[in-house]
């Protein structure tokens, strides 16, 4: 028996991503849990610079466009004025991780009682295709033409593990959209998040794997079987942290 | 009675739902729609309504009736 299934009215509206973009299917499945969660005229995104912005676009609910990697801190605020209230940061890995680092850790280590949602699709997506703090050993960018060298600019950072391992977050998890399975493993963990933010538990963090065909040179296809074939083995996919059983 | 209803205006023409459709019965048409792209058909007969293609759409197109 068929299900029926329709896109959530509040993000029901033309978007301005580029063709086989990660953030549209991302942005439906936290509308669909936002729905099911009855929050979806309850709640407020801290949306971040690049592509992430194109969301504010798309979106019938409040929200705000936060400088430039500081969506965590304009979280904070949010949710220390409205506790009732569903708070949402979605940035980009370039924004969170590496303009707004000290912004992100800065909320997780203080346990602020938001959710975080970070779509890593290895570079600045919107401004050309530079190299950000993710991008893959070798991968080749408009900044990093030669491919980027670890030697000279580390290695692509791990954040979620970082936040499992040292910070005492309410739940942590990676996910990707390369094909219906893993996108409906990555609701339940949406689901997973928000509801950590809902009872109270404290910060929830959940990393999207996701393709940027446009700045990868890629079909929309070839480039999700890239993120199968490279990012997955550096990036692992499941749950880090997983909510404490009341 | 239609198993699914498509805004095709939408579409990018990225082709992830073709991709991904267990029954391969989204092609795509020959004239383009208002945003310049040429977006997909479905051919209605040999759909089941799985909801792959809902799924993978990052823009929004399908929408699957029970």
């Amino acid at each position: 028996m068929a299900k029926s299934a329709k896109v959530p009215t509040i993000i029901d509206k033309p978007m301005g991503f580029c063709p086989g973009c990660g953030h549209g299917i991302a942005i439906r499945l936290i509308a669909e849990c936002l729905e099911t969660l009855g929050y979806d005229s309850n709640v407020i995104f801290g949306i971040g610079v690049g592509c992430s912005s194109l969301l504010g676009g798309g979106l019938q609910t409040d929200r705000l466009h936060c400088p430039h990697g500081r969506a965590s801190a304009v979280c904070t605020a949010f949710k220390r004025v409205m506790p009732e209230t569903m708070v949402i940061a979605y940035q980009g890995d370039g924004d969170a991780y590496s303009i707004g680092l000290s912004q992100t850790t800065n909320a997780m280590y203080r346990n602020e009682k938001f959710t975080l949602f970070v779509i890593n699709n290895t570079l600045y997506g919107m401004t050309g295709g530079q190299m950000s703090s993710t991008t893959m050993p070798g991968q080749k960018t408009s900044t990093s033409p030669l491919g980027r060298d670890c030697g000279a600019t580390g290695l692509p950072m791990r954040f979620p593990e970082m936040v499992a391992s040292q910070f005492n977050a309410a739940y942590v998890a990676r996910g990707t959209v390369i094909n219906p399975a893993h996108i409906n493993k990555l609701k339940g963990y949406i689901i997973n998040a928000l509801e950590a933010q809902k009872y109270n538990e404290g910060y929830s963090i959940v990393e999207i794997l996701a393709p940027c065909p446009t700045n990868w040179g890629m079909t929309p296809v070839n480039a999700m079987a890239h993120i199968q074939e490279t990012l997955i083995p550096y990036y692992p996919l499941g749950e880090f942290k997983t909510r404490e059983k009341k | 009675m239609a198993k699914i209803m498509t805004k095709t205006d939408r579409c990018k023409g990225c082709g992830l739902c073709a991709a991904h459709c267990p029954k391969k019965c989204i092609t795509f048409t020959d004239t383009m729609n208002s945003a310049g792209y040429y977006p997909i058909k479905v051919e209605e007969s040999k759909c089941i309504a799985c909801g792959s293609c809902y799924t993978m759409c990052p823009d929004g197109v399908y929408e699957i009736l029970a």
